[in-house]
């Protein structure tokens, strides 16, 4: 993952254990947790933001207050969206997993 | 400029925290640090200064609340004693650990148990491995003139390192001394302004202060706490040297008292120094020849400046005013056997510990303590390694 | 109040990448309560859960100023980074003379009920203006599920287990609301992620206040609760209708608002019966102990509706 290969030496990193890059967790992806995956139905979607309010690991995308789809980086797949969609025909689908392809890049 | 006041040793403490101005200050009373709290508050609420005081409802939180108050940019200080400094004990790791340059006064008290509310140093030495420098002081004027010291070596950018500044409880704390006081805007100057690297009030410049650090880079976070701690050395003093500028008063890791052509010595921390400097100069006159390390710098520990200043002598008395249990002595004749061994002097050592729950130590007591060092010069022999003085059998 | 849309703009604060397990209630309600922050936030959390798995150094999840001190001291903590604000803001320090943030603190049951009270209990009564948000999963999850003084009764936990003799927890949870409440600070409220609308505003208006405030949050914890991932937010919700978790406020210590009154009070199975940490419960030989705690929350329900002049 985003694991340095080699790691810093004590006179390389910053003293008393500081992180000095806010929000850096978003380099650190745990796509790979996931065995469901959400999909995003568009033509459902209603654009309530429900999922995106109630979404543990920030991995719903909203631009101009409009659903955009999933960040598969960072998405566990706990399926809280897809339970809370409200939409009458649901806009997000949890489908099985595709091991060999879980990460958006 | 200076002036000359009588003052206890707490109302100097409380008097030159007045004189630092800190950001915070978070406290809270135990004896015998309480007149500090309590005179601090007083220049509070009479408007002499305008430092944040939180009055917290605990030693925990005050530590626990000074280290937000740092890692938020604030200068901050604080006061404890004994028990209140076990309470924190968790948190002073913990502020080290954050390299946050904290002052910490602490009058040395007793730890319990059972309760005892006077002097020893047992509180201090339960700090000795938390990552603080620790610095000591054989009376009023010298606790004044380390914590105006500390908060210079505390926020150096080599250092980073919290400090305590100890006096010892009622014998220095609550005795009335004449103290030279150096003048406001001299202080201020000789401080001068924090100006941290990385803080938590930084709008543009956020940053996670405190996070879980494994087996991946703790060890490494350690070993910065350690070259930090090193470098304290040269920056103590560098700090000292200017002081002398200032005040005329010279300090340096430890004061050497009749040292050069002593044949036997004693090492001591703290008010009983004062008490060894009059026995001293009695024996003196005897044409006995004894001298004094009184050290004022215990962490970090100068040991080769030690072994230097000690290699001539034959016998030297090592007076903890603690046990550690280990069955080997104190906390300072651990160390300072360490330091001998790895120098290489050809020093005998005996240990005295001495005025544990405040158990008073007078010139003569230190007259006997130093027969005994001189029986060990005398006779080469060591009976007792560790002597604890003045306990009834 | 923010719309979603609204709160949408002000996300980004509590990034993706932290290790909390999916469908972790904590999760969702940092990103509500800071969703609803205006202002630059620094943030104090107290060890457990969050703080472990949203800090593993070199990464951090926070996109804001970030402290976490120890279990027991958040409270402690974000006083002291509150009080070197208004210092360096009085002294003009920084350019902070004309910076405004939020001081929030999070801690879990654990280290708000428990462990960190004492801290708590201190900075709220020296009227620092700070939010502390209290996440309770009614157990100290992140050591393995042991119970803490907000596991309700009843309550299987590896600290209270449901044995042969002894049922779960034996004791009645503390009401930790009302005793904030008794602190007569502007403002206590408890609230639930699943009614967003509601936290938000809470969260906004405790911003809003010039002193301290607390907000209790019911926050679902899949593996303590033995509880599927994506069911976390429907079983909060039957808490709030079984009046288990009323949504409630108080001002000042003493003006009491329900914010939500179900049409239909749910009984207390329509809570238990999901929860895999009180099956035990729905043995014939523990019925007592259901009736039980229905009865117990029935009267602290009434004890609400009193107070809050719903009822006489």
């Amino acid at each position: 993952m985003a694991t340095p290969a080699k790691k810093p030496g004590w006179r390389d990193i910053p003293i008393g254990g500081r992180i000095e890059e806010a929000g850096n967790a978003h380099k650190y992806h745990v796509g790979g947790w996931r065995i469901r995956r959400p999909v995003w139905v568009k033509e459902n979607c209603i654009h309530c933001l429900f999922c995106w309010v109630f979404c543990p690991d920030s991995a719903v995308e909203v631009h101009d207050g409009k659903m955009h789809g999933f960040d598969y980086n960072h998405c566990k797949g706990c399926g809280i969206c897809a339970q809370e969609c409200p939409a009458k025909d649901k806009a997000i689908e949890m489908r099985p997993e595709d091991v060999e392809n879980k990460f958006d890049n | 400029m200076t002036k000359r006041i009588a003052l206890t040793g707490n109302e100097a403490m409380a008097l030159v925290m007045k004189q630092i101005n800190p950001d915070v200050v978070a406290a809270y009373p135990i004896t015998p640090q309480t007149e500090i709290v309590q005179i601090f508050s007083q220049f509070v609420a009479d408007g002499e200064i305008d430092t944040e005081f939180v009055t917290v409802e605990s030693e925990h939180s005050a530590m626990s609340a000074v280290i937000g108050a740092s890692a938020a940019g604030a200068r901050a200080m604080t006061a404890t004693s004994a028990n209140g400094l076990a309470l924190m004990w968790e948190v002073v790791y913990i502020a080290a650990s954050c390299r946050l340059p904290i002052v910490m006064a602490v009058v040395n008290r007793a730890l319990s148990g059972p309760i005892n509310i006077h002097c020893d140093h047992s509180d201090a030495m339960g700090m000795r491995d938390s990552g603080w420098i620790q610095l000591f002081g054989e009376n009023a004027q010298e606790a004044y003139d380390n914590a105006l010291m500390a908060v210079r070596i505390a926020e150096h950018k080599d250092v980073m390192l919290p400090v305590a500044v100890n006096m010892d409880g009622f014998i220095i704390s609550h005795a009335v001394e004449n103290i030279e006081i150096v003048a406001n805007e001299d202080v201020r100057d000789f401080v001068g302004e924090y100006n941290p690297e990385r803080y938590l009030l930084d709008v543009q410049n956020p940053i996670t202060v405190g996070p879980v650090d494994l087996q991946d880079f703790y060890f490494e976070h350690k070993r910065q706490q350690v070259e930090a701690m090193k470098k304290a050395k040269n920056v103590i003093q560098k700090i000292a040297d200017e002081f002398v500028n200032l005040t005329g008063r010279k300090y340096s890791f430890f004061e050497e008292y009749y040292l050069d052509d002593a044949e036997i010595a004693l090492v001591a921390m703290g008010s009983a120094a004062g008490t060894a400097k009059a026995a001293i100069d009695e024996l003196r006159e005897q044409g006995i020849k004894v001298g004094l390390l009184k050290l004022r710098v215990f962490r970090p520990f100068p040991a080769e400046e030690i072994v230097r200043a000690l290699s001539h002598i034959k016998v030297v008395g090592v007076m903890d005013r603690a046990e550690s249990f280990n069955t080997m002595g104190g906390p300072l004749f651990s160390d300072m056997r360490s330091a001998m061994y790895d120098g290489e002097a050809n020093v005998r050592m005996i240990n005295i510990i001495y005025g544990l729950g405040g158990r008073d130590i007078t010139v003569t007591d230190i007259k006997n303590i130093i027969q005994k060092v001189k029986d060990v010069n005398n006779t080469g022999k060591i009976e007792n390694l560790v002597i604890h003085y003045g306990v009834r059998e | 109040m923010a719309t979603l849309k609204e709160l949408s703009t002000r996300a980004g604060k509590f990034s993706g990448g932290h290790r909390l397990c999916p469908g972790c209630g904590a999760g969702i309600i940092v990103r509500q309560v800071l969703a609803a922050a205006k202002n630059p936030v620094v943030v104090a959390c107290a060890t457990g859960c969050l703080e472990v798995s949203s800090t593993i150094y070199p990464y951090t999840a926070w996109n804001t100023s970030f402290i976490h001190n120890a279990f027991e001291n958040a409270a402690a903590t974000i006083s002291g980074v509150e009080a070197a604000y208004r210092s360096l803001k009085r002294r003009k320090k920084f350019g902070l003379e004309d910076q405004e943030f939020d001081f929030i603190a999070f801690g879990g049951d654990g280290g708000t009920y428990d462990i960190g009270f004492q801290s708590l209990s201190g900075a709220m009564e020296r009227g620092h203006k700070i939010l502390y948000i209290c996440y309770d999963n009614g157990a100290y999850m992140n050591t393995g599920i042991q119970r803490s003084s907000a596991t309700p009764m009843g309550a299987n936990t590896t600290t209270s287990p449901a044995g042969k003799k002894i049922p779960g927890k034996t004791q009645f949870k503390k009401e930790l609301t009302d005793v904030m409440a008794a602190h007569y600070i502007p403002y206590v409220a408890q609230a639930a992620p699943s009614n967003w609308k509601d936290l938000t505003r809470k969260v906004e208006k405790a911003l809003s206040i010039d002193g301290p405030s607390f907000i209790n949050v019911l926050s679902v914890c899949p593996r303590g609760w033995r509880t599927p991932e994506e069911k976390g937010l429907e079983i909060t919700r039957t808490a709030i209708d079984t009046c288990f978790w009323p949504l409630f406020e108080v001002e000042n210590g003493t003006d009491y608002t329900i914010n939500y009154k179900p049409k239909n009070k749910r009984p207390i199975e329509e809570w238990l019966k999901p929860q895999g940490r009180f099956k035990h419960l729905f043995k014939p030989e523990n019925k007592h102990l259901i009736e039980k705690i229905q009865k117990h929350i029935d009267n602290r329900w009434e004890m609400l509706l009193r107070r809050a002049g719903e009822i006489d």
